[in-house]
């Protein structure tokens, strides 16, 4: 690797931003870095409209009676605010975005295996995108991002099919995205790069892959079942003709239960990157680490009932689904203890995307052992539907996939753009996001235990000072997620130019310069070394260029 | 990726077993095996398909990873399934034990 | 290095596309692509096999009606003439692994007349005669019998499965039309047919979904 070539400024190089020019030249892309970043683009929308709705809520859960909103547009606020988040940002969040970028460099191939399914899969997300803020704008939609029948089939006169639609024609963006990946997996790693050498990223790409191969089509049919009982009302879901309500939700929680997984695995992933890297060590029990990600893309399947305990489903399979359910306690716990056994004795620095994986850590251990408290069936009974749940999810979700997905835009946004962002401002956006999320979601495990109930737009006057605090400190992360938006912007244009490898990591990624070229690489990589191969602290030598 | 180019007899033959085990699926039907006749229907239709994944799509020359991947498309779908039936094959109210929750035995709120 | 990948490029041959270093990666990348796509595909049929299930075990008597009211006898021979077209399907992809390029063109059109006529007996021996006999839960549904709400979910059931198979099947026709026209453009060889073995692959994938889908539906509980 030519230091010369690596340091000089982007204007002098070519690179895949500046290689063309022209609306066309991105539309018509198949340049997986470029196909990257038309996700980050409409994620980042879809991001926003939802913390809209977000915010509009707990405006309105101020007072107890609902300050805001009528209660129908409540109704469809949460319901929106539920399917944007996660069809349409959480879901394409770090597969997509991150994804994108990085595999094929990863892997040190010149681009995924199908480029042309790649751009393919961005113009279906879009088509659903658009659907759905059809569906938004025309009227909204009020079956909760579950779309539950009966209600969803008989009594909603919202805009349910639109919705629909929209989610079911995003999946097979989701569906092509994962099996171009595990196809680059499999076919396209360069020389040297055996399964055990590959960074931890890919590992939790490759699941997550496997989820959105395997689960994705079952939702598919759920959701297309719904289309045809709502045409032609022919009653499979209707208890009045012998349907079945319930036999929805096994097809609906078969692929959403995993994918709660292809939200969180990629996080898993970022996060193993970020803390090696700033603590300069390799990773504690990489196999372990790796083996985990593919035992929890396996057991997510087998735990999907525990959405169901108090649905009228068995208590013979509910009992069965609860001990399932434990078991994915055992892979996600060894994730965390390895990472807090890779900070021992590191030589740990604090830079921006360190204090997001560190918030991570955190945030995802409450929200996985809050998760426990719901897995077993005699507490899910108390806690089930209840603000408790909502405070569970969100701190896996946003504690967890939302605090990974900033840090590993962070942590690779030299590469992406070229640029550094401005590390004070984002070790202080860092800190405001998580104070401002404990803020709006820890008050939340408090009213769901004390019994407040979901999805409602008013409730008992004891609960307003919790809820107070849920709202401001809604307002402080919504101010924590304005912004990087502002910095990352002005870095495009304004800071400093960033050399081939600003954190001094392992990986090929950091090989290339940054930005990289089209081709990813000037001379095709060849691996010679284990992931992570940070020199033994106190040798001098750790995340040195050797 | 060696090409196996199967001979055209291996394939004649593979479709006549085929038509043979359709018509033997269409005449076990009108038999009465009692419930057997699902059992019968659907081990024929698995070893039509074993047949057609085996020699029409090359399966017997495949890498063992794409033998992997089909092996784990059924199982998922067998998981589908089973849980599935798991819980509506189970699915009534369990007996209450003698003196649960009947309105005589209310047990008194804790103070 | 430089040198080797400057050569390598210069004799890239047509087909190969620029971020694959051989043809065969290519090839098989394709074929794992297209195997991957057909697990999802056996999950997509696989939603509805599984409440199919549950249903099938409900209301077993009323959809053993229902399945009686079918006419076996065209089952049966959509069941050959399906497999007729997995059989020219195979001698297709095995005349392209040949580069017998006449011969891939007349299997892949008897594998499209075969489908056509999958398509055709179903629509004009099968579904319009269900019409009349007044059998489409959504159209025409009148059903004497004490069972007739489970009657009407068979056919729901039958309907959703085999109209989604056949709308499988009229994929596959569309991109035998494309395979049709590159292979006379004599584009396929002993070098490169993934594409003709990749749809071949879809092409006996909704075979075997046909192979489940007529005992399934035709032959529930027995015909005696």
């Amino acid at each position: 690797m030519s230091a010369a070539l690596a340091e000089a400024p982007p204007e002098t190089r070519v690179h895949y931003l500046n290689a063309n020019y022209g609306i066309k030249s991105w539309l018509l892309t198949t340049d997986h870095k470029r196909i990257a970043l038309l996700y980050l683009a409409s994620i980042t929308l879809m991001f926003f409209v939802g913390g809209a709705m977000a915010v509009m809520m707990r405006i309105h859960l101020i007072d107890p009676a609902g300050a805001l909103v009528h209660p129908d547009t409540y109704n469809k606020l949460f319901t929106m605010h539920g399917v944007m988040m996660i069809f349409f940002f959480l879901i394409p969040s770090i597969p997509a975005v991150l994804g994108n970028f990085l595999v094929p460099i990863m892997v040190g191939a010149k681009d995924l295996a199908f480029p042309r399914i790649n751009l393919l899969s961005w113009y279906i997300f879009i088509i659903g995108a658009s659907l759905t803020l059809y569906a938004m704008v025309s009227g909204g939609v009020d079956t909760g991002w579950t779309f539950y029948t009966p209600y969803s089939t008989t009594y909603a006169n919202s805009q349910v099919m639109a919705t629909a639609l929209g989610v079911f024609v995003s999946g097979f963006s989701s569906i092509l995205t994962g099996l171009n990946f595990i196809v680059t997996i499999h076919k396209m790693r360069a020389p040297g790069l055996t399964w055990f050498r590959m960074p931890l990223f890919l590992w939790a790409i490759y699941a997550t892959s496997i989820i959105q191969v395997l689960g994705t089509p079952v939702v598919a049919i759920a959701i297309f079942l719904i289309g045809l009982e709502r045409l032609f009302h022919v009653g499979i879901f209707d208890p009045a003709v012998g349907g079945d309500p319930i036999l929805f939700q096994h097809l609906f929680w078969f692929y959403s239960h995993p994918a709660v997984y292809i939200m969180i695995l990629p996080g898993m992933g970022v996060i193993s990157e970020i803390i090696t890297c700033f603590s300069r060590k390799k990773i504690f029990g990489y196999h372990f680490v790796a083996f985990s990600s593919m035992a929890i893309a396996v057991i997510s399947f087998l735990v999907w009932g525990h959405h169901m305990f108090v649905t009228g489903m068995s208590v013979y399979a509910a009992l069965i689904f609860s001990v399932l359910s434990f078991l994915v306690a055992i892979p996600s716990a060894i994730k965390v203890f390895n990472w807090t056994a890779t900070l021992y004795q590191g030589s740990i620095s604090y830079e921006a995307p360190m204090l997001y994986a560190l918030g991570f850590i955190g945030l995802f251990t409450m929200g996985g052992l809050t998760g426990l408290f719901l897995a077993s069936l005699a507490t899910d009974v108390h806690l089930n539907g209840t603000y408790f749940i909502v405070a569970h999810f969100h701190y896996i979700m946003v504690g967890g996939a939302v605090m990974a997905y900033l840090g590993g835009i962070h942590f690779w946004w030299p590469k992406i753009s070229g640029r550094m962002f401005p590390d004070t401002w984002a070790r202080l956006a860092a800190a405001i996001v998580f104070i401002g999320f404990n803020l709006t979601f820890f008050p939340q495990f408090m009213l769901g235990y004390l019994g407040m109930p979901r999805r409602y737009a008013t409730y008992p006057a004891e609960f307003q000072v919790l809820n107070v605090m849920s709202s401001a400190g809604a307002s402080i992360l919504g101010l924590g997620y304005m912004i990087p938006l502002i910095y990352l912007f002005w870095s495009i244009r304004y800071g400093p130019v960033a050399p081939a490898n600003p954190w001094r990591a392992k990986g090929l990624e950091w090989q290339t310069s940054s930005p990289p070229p089209t081709q990813n690489f000037e001379v095709p990589p060849v691996v010679t070394e284990e992931a992570y191969a940070y020199g033994p602290p106190g040798s001098g030598r750790e995340g040195a260029h050797d | 990726m060696s090409v196996h180019v199967e001979p055209v007899w291996l394939y004649v033959l593979v479709f006549l077993c085929l038509m043979v085990l359709t018509a033997t699926t269409v005449g076990v039907a009108f038999v009465d095996l009692g419930s057997f006749n699902t059992l019968v229907a659907l081990t024929i239709a698995v070893i039509k398909m074993l047949l057609v994944v085996t020699f029409f799509m090359h399966v017997r020359h495949s890498t063992a990873l794409t033998k992997v991947f089909i092996a784990a498309g059924f199982l998922w779908l067998l998981l589908l399934i089973a849980f599935t039936l798991t819980d509506v094959g189970t699915r009534q109210i369990p007996q209450q034990p003698e003196g649960w929750g009947s309105a005589t035995t209310v047990v008194p709120p804790p103070k | 290095m430089t040198d080797a990948s400057a050569a390598h490029s210069s004799q890239h041959p047509p087909y190969l596309a620029h971020h694959f270093t051989d043809i065969e990666q290519q090839n098989e990348s394709g074929t794992l692509g297209m195997w991957l796509f057909l697990l999802t595909e056996i999950m997509f049929f696989g939603g509805l096999f599984a409440m199919y299930a549950v249903y099938r075990l409900k209301f077993f008597e009323a959809f053993r009606e229902g399945s009686h009211r079918l006419n076996v006898a065209f089952g049966a021979l959509n069941t050959a003439v399906l497999i007729g077209s997995s059989l020219t399907m195979a001698l297709a992809v095995r005349a392209a692994q040949l580069s017998r390029r006449k011969a891939i063109i007349f299997f892949i059109i008897l594998t499209m007349i075969l489908g056509i006529a999958f398509i055709g007996i179903k629509l004009n021996y099968e579904w319009s005669a269900d019409y009349r006999e007044g059998l489409v839960p959504w159209m025409s549904f009148h059903v004497e019998s004490p069972n007739a709400p489970g009657v009407r979910l068979f056919f729901c059931f039958y309907f959703f499965m085999t109209g989604l198979h056949a709308l499988h099947m009229v994929i596959g026709l569309g991109i035998m039309c494309v395979l049709l026209r590159m292979a006379a453009k004599g584009r396929f060889d002993e070098g490169y047919f993934a594409p003709v073995e990749v749809t071949g692959l879809y092409w006996h994938f909704v075979d075997i979904v046909w192979i489940f889908l007529f005992p399934l539906l035709y032959l529930i509980g027995g015909r005696y």
